[in-house]
């Protein structure tokens, strides 16, 4: 405790010729929230200003949420990490302990400040008639996907058919069976979701993306209007991308406070409110209501519940020779 | 060494502007050792490090070994097809005067300065089912985006510029001359190239494509967004490196690195070897 206050008072007196101090965060994040965080960025600078005087400016980087991990791991200062899934903030407390094991109960919904699902997007008509993940597996039809060992969002996806496969075909090697017809009927693995979204829109491959929901919205409201139709399946998964402060980095660059007050930020009204704006699915009940209408309901799977814990499901899905390898495997040509 | 020995032995002590050849050789050594051997010999270790099973399985996995089949046949294919059409390229900019020439000449490093990803997207863009080449292709069955043709599309685009330059000085330094005198004796062209063109441009144009194959082995950031990345399939070597990674492998991804290195050693020093064999058939015939 002293050692910290004469830390404090040393940089303080540092950096007293800034006057008011000017902070810099980056923030190292997933794939597809590029949109989300130039806005709250902006929002959060203001309120900053405005509160505390002073300046703060965020950097932002996005990829594969794998990726971006292993990114902080190797040594990449992030102040803040905002990935797609729990696992990937876990691997950074267990191999870098760049932050507490116990991250995850610092914030209030599981660190989560909203929650997404994933969908399907497909081309104006749904010429090949895509309604459930059974449909994924049909001769003919060509699925585009991130890959699950690279892309949170990736993972999502494979874990929501696994179990769809187990419930509906009953046993493991049916899920695995079923796995490996969808996985045959991939043409491209792109490493994060926004690559698949490219090679979907931009490069016209594909008849269906399985995508996050947000970016889904983003292709059918932004990217190419009337070109593309959300499908919802009749059962998806609970994707919960979790938020954290980076201890080690934070406390070594004496950016604690701001870092900290930037994700509460995500919690506040104003923040849920973007995150709604950007086709998330807002956390607080009164802001939830009034976007209710862009949501549909559908059943969804919960890591811990139906699934396993992350470490479980990585486990047994995504590390090396684990389900996916196998299913890659089989589906060669 | 050989060579060094051999071009010395008949003149006498060729006046050298470098002095102290021992200094010079010595520091030479210690320069490529610091440069290329330290950290090639860091990622020996490195593929070790989880012992001699976790190196096989990953090395010579099913998938591995697609990769590799991949890589290096796409780079061998991208580096015969350079190999003619650089030839060409190199031939046409030096023995003829066109309009705009200068122009084309500047375009040929072009491929080298490009950022590689910047090559990838604009070749995927090209060449996707609805891009500008590719939905003339398409109705064809040739799909190249997103397939092993689409490697070998963008080890084309990166290697050229090394066969063109490594051609284009020697073609300069040969001169016309001689080939007019070989013709004005009553050779044929095609003779006049075999016989008097080709042997002089040989070592250069083998450096040339070994360059460009060389280069194509590595390459991944122009690949990646043109192969389509599926294992078994169109995935490249480096690109599994980057998965291993990704999994926090790092064991595997230098297990793959060490197959890769001693693969294109071994070829690289084939084409050494094949130079040096036609250099001394040359001064024999000479």
């Amino acid at each position: 405790m002293k050692l910290r206050s004469i830390l404090l008072l040393l940089s303080l007196v540092l950096a007293w010729p800034l006057a008011a101090a000017d902070y810099t965060l980056l923030n190292v994040s997933y794939d597809p929230t590029r949109e989300l965080y130039d806005e709250v960025n902006k929002a959060f600078a203001a309120q900053w200003a405005a509160e505390n005087g002073g300046s703060v400016r965020i950097r932002q980087s996005h990829g594969g949420s794998g990726k971006q991990a292993r990114s902080v791991i190797d040594g990449l200062k992030a102040d803040v990490v905002t990935l797609a899934l729990a696992y990937d903030i876990d691997e950074i407390a267990n191999r870098a302990q760049l932050l507490a094991p116990d991250w995850q109960k610092r914030l209030p919904d599981n660190s989560a400040p909203y929650y997404s699902t994933i969908v399907f997007l497909v081309r104006k008509g749904n010429p090949k008639a895509i309604r459930d993940w059974e449909d994924l597996a049909k001769p003919g039809v060509a699925v585009i996907t991130p890959n699950p060992k690279t892309s949170g969002g990736a993972r999502w996806n494979y874990l929501a058919a696994w179990q769809y496969g187990l419930e509906k075909y009953g046993s493991e090697s049916a899920a695995l069976d079923f796995l490996t017809r969808i996985f045959r009927n991939v043409p491209v693995l792109d490493s994060g979701a926004r690559g698949s979204l490219t090679t979907f829109v931009q490069r016209g491959l594909g008849d269906v993306l399985l995508a996050w929901e947000n970016e889904a919205f983003l292709a059918v409201e932004e990217l190419g209007k009337g070109e593309f139709e959300i499908v919802v399946p009749s059962v998806s998964i609970l994707a919960e991308p979790p938020i954290a402060v980076v201890d080690k980095i934070v406390d070594e660059r004496g950016t604690r406070a701001v870092a900290e007050a930037y994700l509460k930020f995500l919690y506040t009204e104003a923040g849920q409110e973007l995150i709604a704006k950007h086709h998330y699915r807002p956390r607080d009940p009164e802001t939830a209501a009034r976007f209710r209408h862009r949501y549909p309901d559908l059943r969804l799977y919960r890591i811990g519940l139906e699934l396993p814990s992350w470490s479980d499901a990585h486990a047994r899905h995504f590390a090396n020779g684990s389900s996916l390898d196998q299913v890659l495997a089989n589906a060669r040509p | 060494m050989k060579a060094v020995l051999a071009w010395a032995s008949p003149v006498q002590r060729p006046i050298s502007i470098l002095r102290g050849f021992r200094l010079t050789l010595g520091l030479s050594l210690v320069w490529l050792a610091v440069i290329v051997l330290l950290p090639l010999s860091a990622v020996f270790v490195r593929g070790f490090d989880e012992g001699w099973r976790h190196f096989a399985e990953v090395a010579f996995s099913a998938r591995a070994w697609a990769a590799y089949q991949l890589s290096f046949g796409a780079a061998l294919l991208a580096a015969a097809i350079n190999a003619v059409l650089g030839l060409l390229l190199a031939y046409v900019l030096v023995r003829r005067r066109f309009p705009g020439r200068a122009l084309v000449d500047a375009l040929v490093d072009l491929p080298i300065a490009l950022p590689t990803a910047v090559a990838g997207i604009a070749l995927s863009a090209l060449h996707a089912q609805n891009g500008w080449i590719g939905q003339w292709l398409a109705p064809l069955g040739l799909d190249l985006a997103f397939s092993p043709a689409g490697v070998v599309l963008a080890l084309v685009f990166i290697g050229l510029p090394f066969v063109v330059r490594t051609l284009q000085p020697v073609l300069e330094d040969l001169g016309r001359s001689q080939e007019e005198a070989a013709l004005s004796l009553g050779a044929s062209r095609v003779r006049v190239f075999l016989r008097v063109v080709l042997p002089a441009i040989a070592p250069a144009w083998l450096t040339g494509v070994g360059l460009a194959f060389a280069r194509a082995v590595g390459e991944y950031g122009s690949v990646i967004f043109i192969a389509g990345n599926m294992p078994y399939r169109s995935e490249i070597a480096p690109l599994l490196i980057v998965i291993q990674l990704e999994q926090y492998d790092y064991a595997g991804a230098a297990a793959i690195a060490v197959v890769m290195l001693v693969l294109s050693f071994l070829l690289l020093l084939g084409i050494n070897a094949l130079q040096a064999w036609q250099r001394r058939r040359q001064e024999g015939v000479a």
